[in-house]
């Protein structure tokens, strides 16, 4: 432990990148096996299910440091971090464990099945035996997952250079459901073993936005449109007769989409299949609201799967007869994936064709972006027809060309301090539109990004000293400032007050220029709703 | 009801049974300032009267303005009103203000710290019945570190960033924080630089204290001597084109705020000390109990919170609002 909390407390001591990669590097070939398979499962969001639910925690944190509650529920809200400000408010200690990391996990592993005094013994005893860095990490690994400004990229770009072992097969091997309490070192990342791949997925290729505009990308014929679908961006997998669900977020999600299993039959085994599940009720895509009834359930009810069943809508072919095929081109893999969907198709099977649109000039491409939102795509995505399949977020070959966002101007009327690197600013916040007899701002939507770090300086300071009232960590201000709010989609909502559902709703632009009077009225937001 | 000895108004603490106004925020007659920085000594009042060690550093800041320099614990009454100024701790010519009427006594902290820095008059208990207390630290998760550790880890950071070949920045403000720093840093490291504004304070305030020698950047000052050594700069350089001359380097910054992770992680800085010149949590809470006071006012800070603990202790508590500036992690200077 003492070696991780050491780890955290250099990173934590630098803002370079280099200066991260090197720390963590330095880690990787020092630490013991058992410690860097954790380190890596951590860093990989990966951790044990927590054994202690956070209100007993700051229940007890809260009497461990003889405050009251509501003082230590304070502090949390401005600290912005739950182990954070457990670490800082039990009084400190210069103690320090020779337990080692994997001791920790397992025995944190065990915690879960012990009694609520067992727990609460086990808590305390550790809290006042560790150092600062020592108890937060400690607190860490219980409560949540692990965000201390280190990407799972960067760690793997370290365990890289300390492995000698190219970035993109580290990649590639740290993917996927493995288990870091029976998982060993030399079996994660030093040894080559086939059988373990067969539920692997690939890294996924994305895209970045394109900055100007596509003329830049020269000669139009080399390059493929394809509509760009707001659902999931999923790899299903079929080998060994098996199936497999793969989400961008390296979740395997199979058992939410019981419609695929009509796969394993059709496809042939080794076969990759990178595309996006979209939600279809009434045999037409639907809106992302509908998938999200599909996300977040456990049970799969025959009901739900009537009213939203989902389809794959393929875009590309990673692996065809058992062979890594993302060397070839794009073109090439596109021949394979529609070969395959000509032999399948059927109006039972829930796959479709992502299709591709060639054209003749980029005005042409233009035009087919308009129609976005009428095929219910977010935009468009330009790619090189002789592109390989690459790892990562890579600029190039590959780009996302999305329509404008809808736009709405809103007035701020309640803001919440943010957590971790926005901890104690206020930076998360509520708009109104007006309703019709333009007297009550109604709340629409809620949004935390898109004003730079000196604006949201300038709110917070603001928002401090015009507060109306304060509910716990909400406060609510003087209607006072307008913002344009732009969002990429709308939907009709009983669960809102407004009764409208805006998809990624952000902060454009601060309208400084504009009274209050004169933001957007909730009928203007349902006019933006499609017919 | 009568009225009570000091009362906020719109222009500041007023006393009206003097006519005289306590770091008052708008221009006043007559005015007792507790220290120099700017939310607390502010420009256009007809009379100052302050300790005599921040006369050179507000004549400094606001010109040749009629001040009168008293020493600690010198009474003087104005209309009846007795007053005296008791050392806070806070920075260099930082005081208390006492205020006594008809057996009745106040005491303004303007900003205090309890542990003795080695520079400013180390904070004095000073009995009273009514206290009005700043409050920025006050909450529980506020602990400061024995500074000597705290400097400890500073020299320490000079000295690898050295042996790496990086120019250490370290971030202060540049009345009070700067010439802390400067105080104890490890001069067998290398040579301190600092920016113009803080060598500007820092001349000033070597009239009154006893500080290690430091070169000003200019124009001038070769990129290749900076090397290695240590500048320090106010956090509004942090960004500026003025601190390219010291690639490469790495910042730092020292201050109470820098107990929040996230503090330091959205202003970009690569290392921050705990290092405050306010009171931590305890230390407010120590030094509310050795007052003796039974009204406890709380200004700047996390007021309603920490009011609404020390109501929950049986004290009679409660906050006012002033013009001091609220202040916060986004100015990590203090």
């Amino acid at each position: 432990m003492k070696q991780f909390a050491e780890l955290i407390r250099t990173l934590d001591s630098t803002n370079k990148t280099t200066l991260k990669v090197e720390a963590l590097a330095h880690y990787f070939k020092t630490a013991s096996d058992k410690d860097k398979v954790w380190t890596i499962a951590i860093l990989s969001h990966r951790r044990p299910p927590r054994p202690v639910n956070t209100r007993l925690m700051r229940e007890w944190a809260s009497a461990f440091s003889k405050i009251p509650l509501w003082l230590f529920e304070e502090s949390y809200h401005i600290v912005g971090d739950l182990a954070e400000t457990i670490a800082l408010v039990i009084p400190p200690s210069e103690e320090s464990s020779e337990k080692s990391l994997n001791q920790f996990l397992q025995e944190i592993i065990e915690l879960k099945a012990r009694s609520e005094e067992e727990k609460k013994e086990y808590l305390y005893d550790n809290w006042f035996s560790l150092n600062y860095y020592e108890r937060f990490v400690f607190t860490k690994l219980i409560t949540g997952s692990f965000r201390i400004g280190v990407s799972q990229k960067l760690m793997t770009r370290a365990l890289s250079k300390a492995t000698e072992i190219d970035e993109d097969i580290l990649a590639y091997k740290l993917m996927g459901n493995w288990d870091p309490a029976t998982t060993t070192f030399t079996d994660l990342v030093l040894e080559e073993k086939p059988e373990d791949y067969l539920s692997k997925p690939y890294p996924f290729y994305l895209a970045y936005a394109i900055e100007d505009e596509p003329q830049s990308l020269g000669d139009v014929k080399e390059w493929a449109a394809e509509h760009k679908w707001d659902g999931i961006r999923s790899q299903v997998i079929i080998r060994n007769g098996e199936l497999f669900v793969w989400s961008r977020g390296e979740e395997l999600v199979t058992d939410k989409y019981p419609e695929f299993e009509k796969f394993i039959n059709l496809i042939p085994d080794g076969t990759v299949i990178d595309g996006e599940i979209l939600p279809f009720p009434k045999n037409e895509i639907g809106t992302f609201k509908d998938l999200q009834t599909r996300i977040g359930r456990k049970n799969i009810t025959k009901k739900l799967l009537e009213k939203t069943p989902v389809i794959l809508k393929a875009y590309d072919m990673l692996e065809w007869k058992g062979e890594d095929i993302r060397e070839k081109a794009y073109q090439k893999r596109r021949e394979i994936l529609e070969q395959l969907f000509t032999e399948v198709a059927s109006e039972e099977i829930p796959l479709h064709l992502s299709s591709t649109i060639s054209f003749q000039t980029w005005d042409e491409v233009a035009k087919e972006r308009e129609r976005s939102r009428e095929v219910k795509s977010e935009g468009l995505m330009l790619k090189r027809w002789d592109s390989p399949y690459l790892v990562g977020r890579k600029k190039g070959d590959w780009w996302k060309w999305k329509v404008d966002p809808l736009t709405i101007d809103a007035v701020l009327t309640y803001a919440m301090r943010g957590h971790g690197r926005r901890s104690n600013l206020f930076t998360d916040y509520t708009f109104g539109l007006w309703d019709d007899e333009k007297e009550e701002l109604v709340t629409f939507a809620k949004a935390y990004s898109g004003l730079t770090d000196a604006e949201f300086r300038k709110v917070d300071a603001w928002i401090k000293k015009n507060t109306l009232e304060r509910f716990g960590p909400v406060r609510s201000v003087t209607p006072h400032h307008v913002f344009e709010i732009a969002f990429e989609g709308i939907a009709e909502s009983s669960r809102h007050k407004s009764g409208v559902a805006t998809r990624f709703p952000r902060i454009l632009r601060w309208r400084k220029d504009k009274k209050i009077e004169e933001a957007n009225t909730l009928e203007d937001l349902k006019a933006l709703i499609p017919k | 009801m009568k009225t009570p000895l000091l009362v906020f108004n719109q222009k500041g603490i007023y006393c009206e049974a003097a006519d005289v106004y306590l770091d008052p925020w708008k221009p006043v007659k007559k005015a007792i300032i507790s220290h120099g920085h700017a939310d607390h000594s502010r420009w256009g009042h007809q009379q100052y009267i302050t300790h005599h060690t921040n006369v050179p550093i507000i004549k400094h800041r606001l010109g040749d303005i009629p001040v009168t320099g008293k020493a600690w614990n010198e009474t003087f009454t104005i209309n009846g009103v007795k007053f005296s100024l008791h050392p806070a701790g806070h920075i260099v010519g930082s005081s208390q203000i006492r205020v006594e009427h008809k057996g009745e006594v106040w005491v303004f902290t303007g900003d205090y710290k309890t542990e003795d820095d080695g520079l400013a008059v180390p904070y004095e208990v000073v009995k009273c019945h009514t206290f009005i207390t700043e409050c920025t630290f006050g909450l529980p998760a506020f602990k400061w570190l024995p500074q000597q550790q705290v400097f400890n880890d500073i020299n320490n950071w000079w000295q690898q960033n050295q042996d790496d070949g990086r120019t250490s920045i370290l971030f202060g403000y540049s009345l009070g924080k700067a010439q802390r720093l400067l105080k104890h840093l490890d001069t067998s490291i290398g040579k301190i630089y600092t920016h113009g504004a803080v060598e500007n304070m820092t001349e000033v305030v070597r009239e009154i204290a006893d500080l290690p020698p430091t070169e000003k950047i200019t124009r001038d000052t070769k990129k290749e001597d900076i090397k290695g050594n240590i500048v320090i700069a106010p956090p509004s350089t942090h960004g500026s084109p003025w601190i390219k001359k010291m690639v490469p380097y790495v910042t730092a910054s020292a201050s109470g705020w820098m107990t929040f992770r996230g503090a330091r992680r959205r202003r970009a800085i690569d290392k921050g000390f705990v290092l405050s010149d306010h009171c931590d949590w305890q230390g407010l809470l120590t030094s509310i109990k050795a007052t003796g006071a039974e009204k406890v006012i709380c200004t700047h800070g996390y007021t309603d919170i920490f009011s609404r603990f020390l109501a929950e202790q049986g004290y009679d508590a409660r906050t006012e609002q002033t013009q001091y500036e609220e202040e916060n992690a986004e100015q990590t200077s203090k």
